[in-house]
């Protein structure tokens, strides 16, 4: 059909889909952790299981009185929350649900290099935040978040370099077919691409055991402080929306994407990446509610001394076996 | 001219000393992880904190005035708010300095009661640190474990006394006698309820259980030894100079435990271990309190075995009278060392009483060490402190 | 640093807390019965108290607010002398002042004064806890029967 037809069902599908995702993983974290806890968590909400906890939530947002602090840089302080929003929207515009060309944004020839260059202009929006807050453990909070951001920029991005000088293309239906058409997922020889990816997700996303920016118990929510109402929604909405964002392209790299030994119909792909996707969305709900978090010098020291020369070692094994095998 | 772009390469460096002004971060009043309302007012820079000044006071509620018009049962009952997670124990030292005076002696079957309820508070405390501080350093799940056991010990002292956290069951001369004063109230003995033994074995069994669940979770978990380790070290000499008493003390390699050395409860009898630290650091003193659970559970179960039986008060007059005179007595509590300084010139109530509370010479230490480190070590530090802030300002 | 043990420990330990049955009781639907000794509120037998004032000069707050007056009573035999009778008019107690310390039960004479382990009085303004004789008395049917004691 008509491309922009085509493109701009596929945005209004994406933009109703980001929210939707932000929702369920929310609703999944806060019932996970509360049974890790002993407790039960959303009842009431929705007659039973809290299922509508989160919209309740969302509208409550929608109308509280929009607070800007007196010493917050109005422009700056407006805009952040979009460009967090907008680097996380962006990123499920080149996930593959399917094989065909319908399931997926569009395939973009480097898809990959893509989703990570876009993914890294919501630190723009956290440092946006932190300082134009006006508030002194907003700065300290956004600070520590642009510190910690961009150390561990470099681990995710070279662990994902391992998958493709294996698959051989840059393009995320490329990597998928390659690991469909070889039987078995890159998590099998990348295990170490896979696992530096999941740390640096789990710093990108600002959650425990990196979560020192937000620090609730030192900072207050750190660069979060003086959100309130719809503004948080944004923030808190692409958080969760960032999980499943990065849960997917993990999947998408390292675990298979939308294919699954036997099945070859063409409506399954959606529901393997997503079945996938939940699953390292639940590893990464059960970090956060295991582990303390790190100090702002021993995560750095973490990324730089450990991650990034583990990283380099890895392209390099990973080279030679492509050249040699 | 002969240069080699190596070296040249190696000795070049930027020397650019920026210059960046400090930044007075006042941990406020009202913030998540001080345990109650305490001010620091600290100076940092950058992320290192130059100095730190507490400002307290914002919780003194008067209780040394108040002692002076109250009598001595009215005393019994606000004194256990001033450290409210371990309200049992803040009664006892108060309640035999009184009898001290007055040269009366609590029966032994009243005596083991109140060890046994104060090594419950004890566990009941030590249980809210293990809570609170995993929190403060990022972990929220040790928190619901934690709160989940302690339920478990407020329950039980509920049962014997009326009330979770403000017991109220000391009296000059033992522990409570009767539910009143009347002809038929008289007669109802304020003793240990059936099925206690019984309900005090299975929580002390799950005590112990949870104690080594927890112990997976946070105490062997390396970021936890990462964060905690080498941080907050505090010399025996420090600590001696500064009254820190208590577990924090403990840490710090001093054997000093008021339970050996003060004899205002029957611990001879009971054979338990006294744990000492050797670096003093942060982890330390979280491990002393893991260690100090264990042991009171421990010497629980054997002093429900051996209770003697008998009356659970002497023979005291209704209104009670103090002689003139004065006494300082002193107790172990889960904070540290609790004293009061007593005062009587004869009456219904004391003409002085004087609260030393262990928080307050806790906390008076922090401006040492919290020179010179990292912000969220400040956290840390005065985290595993275990300071109250009802302790702290009375 | 190493990744170690420590942390996969840590992990199998809420992993395994997800499979059991969280502690959660449904209140208001499931309500925990608290122990016969809880002290909840302070119940009043109206016909024994003699306004003797034990508890209202005990009380470390002075939240308990008495007012009676004396009546004739007939004599015990027929030609003896009048006898008098202590009538409450007013037995107040501010819940919002009372410590639940328990002495007022603990001093009166004549048991007038019971401990019952009732918690569900809530109000939604200061004033409305004071509690006169009439709702005092009406919490006298919550006061349990005293606990059996252990044995040894």
């Amino acid at each position: 059909m008509n491309f922009y037809l085509e493109l701009a069902i596929k945005m209004v599908v994406i933009f109703a889909m980001v929210p939707v995702t932000a929702l369920v993983t929310g609703y999944a974290e806060l019932k996970l952790s509360s049974h890790m806890q002993s407790r039960i968590g959303p009842y009431y909400a929705g007659v039973r299981w809290g299922w509508a906890q989160l919209i309740a939530d969302g509208v409550k947002f929608l109308q509280k009185e929009d607070i800007i602090p007196d010493n917050a840089d109005r422009p700056v302080f407006s805009l952040a929350p979009v460009m967090v929003m907008i680097s996380t929207v962006a990123v499920f515009m080149v996930i593959p649900f399917g094989s065909s060309g319908y399931a997926i944004g569009r395939n973009v020839d480097m898809g990959i290099f893509y989703a990570m260059a876009i993914s890294s202009v919501g630190t723009l929006g956290v440092l946006m935040a932190g300082w134009s807050s006006g508030n002194k453990y907003s700065l300290i909070g956004g600070l520590r978040a642009g510190g910690q951001l961009i150390a561990y920029e470099l681990p995710l991005v070279l662990g994902v370099v391992g998958v493709i000088i294996q698959a051989g293309t840059l393009s995320m239906q490329g990597i998928v077919e390659a690991q469909i058409a070889q039987g078995w997922p890159f998590a099998f020889t990348q295990f170490v691409g896979l696992f530096l990816f999941l740390i640096a997700a789990l710093a990108e996303m600002n959650r425990t055991p990196f979560d020192m920016p937000i620090a609730e118990s030192e900072l207050v929510t750190g660069f979060l402080t003086e959100y309130s109402g719809f503004r948080f929604l944004f923030f808190f909405l692409a958080e969760y929306a960032n999980i499943f964002a990065y849960s997917a392209i993990a999947a998408t790299l390292f675990l298979g994407g939308w294919g699954f030994w036997g099945v070859s119909a063409a409506w399954a792909g959606p529901f393997i990446l997503v079945a996938k996707t939940f699953a390292l969305s639940f590893v990464v709900i059960w970090f956060r509610w295991t582990f303390p978090r790190f100090r702002e010098d021993q995560l750095q020291s973490l990324a730089w001394r450990w991650l990034v020369p583990l990283a380099l070692a890895n392209i390099a094994v990973t080279a030679i076996l492509k050249v040699v095998i | 001219m002969n240069v080699d772009p190596m070296m040249h390469l190696a000795d070049a460096a930027i020397s650019l000393e920026l210059e960046t002004p400090e930044m007075t971060l006042n941990v406020g009043p009202q913030h998540p992880s001080t345990h109650g309302v305490l001010r620091l007012k600290a100076r940092i820079d950058g992320e290192r904190i130059i100095d730190v000044d507490p400002v307290i006071g914002y919780m003194h509620r008067g209780y040394e005035k108040l002692a002076e018009v109250r009598t001595y049962p009215q005393i019994i009952a606000l004194l256990n708010r001033i450290d409210w997670v371990s309200g049992y124990a803040n009664e006892i030292p108060f309640v035999v300095g009184a009898e001290r005076l007055m040269e009366v002696e609590p029966p032994p079957r009243a005596q083991y009661i109140r060890l046994i309820l104060t090594e419950m508070a004890r566990i009941a405390s030590h249980f809210l640190f293990m809570a609170s501080y995993p929190m403060e350093l990022g972990a929220a799940s040790p928190f619901f474990f934690a709160f989940r056991e302690r339920e478990r010990v407020l329950d039980l002292i509920e049962s014997v006394t009326g009330g979770r956290f403000h017991p109220n069951f000391n009296r000059v001369g033992g522990v409570k006698p009767a539910a009143g004063a009347g002809s038929t109230t008289k007669t109802v003995i304020q003793d240990l309820p059936a099925g206690f033994y019984a309900e005090t074995r299975i929580a002390m069994d799950k005590v112990l259980a949870v104690c080594d669940e927890l112990d997976d979770l946070i105490v062997g978990n390396e970021i936890l030894h990462a964060r905690t380790k080498g941080v907050g070290v505090m010399t025996a000499e420090l600590a001696a100079s500064y009254g820190v008493s208590g577990p924090n003390l403990r840490a710090s390699g001093v054997e000093f435990d008021l339970r050996r050395t003060e004899d205002y409860l029957p611990y001879e009898d009971f054979d338990f271990w006294v744990p000492t630290g050797e670096n003093g650091d942060c982890y330390d003193r979280y491990v002393m309190r893991v260690h100090e659970i264990r042991e009171s559970a421990k010497m629980i179960l054997a002093a429900i075995d051996g209770i003697p039986s008998g009356p659970i008060i002497a023979k005291v007059p209704k209104v009670i009278k103090l002689p003139k005179g004065e006494i300082y007595m002193r107790a172990e509590s889960p904070k540290g060392e609790v004293g009061y300084y007593l005062v009587s010139e004869g009456g219904t109530g004391p003409y002085r009483l004087v609260v030393r509370t262990a928080s307050f010479s806790n906390v008076s230490v922090l401006p040492v060490l919290l020179e010179g480190v990292l912000v969220p070590d400040l956290v840390a530090i005065f985290g595993s402190f275990d300071f109250v802030l009802g302790d702290v300002d009375r | 640093m190493t990744i170690g043990i420590g942390l996969l420990k840590g992990l199998w330990v809420t992993f395994s807390t997800m499979f059991t049955k969280p502690v959660t009781v449904m209140y208001p639907d499931v309500k925990e019965v608290p122990v016969d000794r809880a002290r909840g509120v302070i119940a009043l037998d109206e016909d024994a108290c003699t306004s003797c004032m034990l508890c209202a000069r005990q009380c470390p707050d002075w939240c308990i607010y008495i007012e009676g007056h004396k009546e004739e009573k007939p004599p015990s035999k027929p030609g003896g002398r009048p006898r008098n009778r202590a009538v409450l008019d007013r037995f107040d107690i501010d819940y919002a002042l009372c410590m639940y310390c328990g002495i007022c039960v603990e001093v009166c004479p004549f048991d007038a004064l019971f401990w019952s382990p009732e918690y569900e009085y809530g109000e939604l303004e200061m004033e409305s806890l004071l509690h006169d004789k009439a709702k005092l008395g009406e919490w006298l049917q919550t006061v349990p029967e005293p606990p059996a004691l252990e044995d040894r």
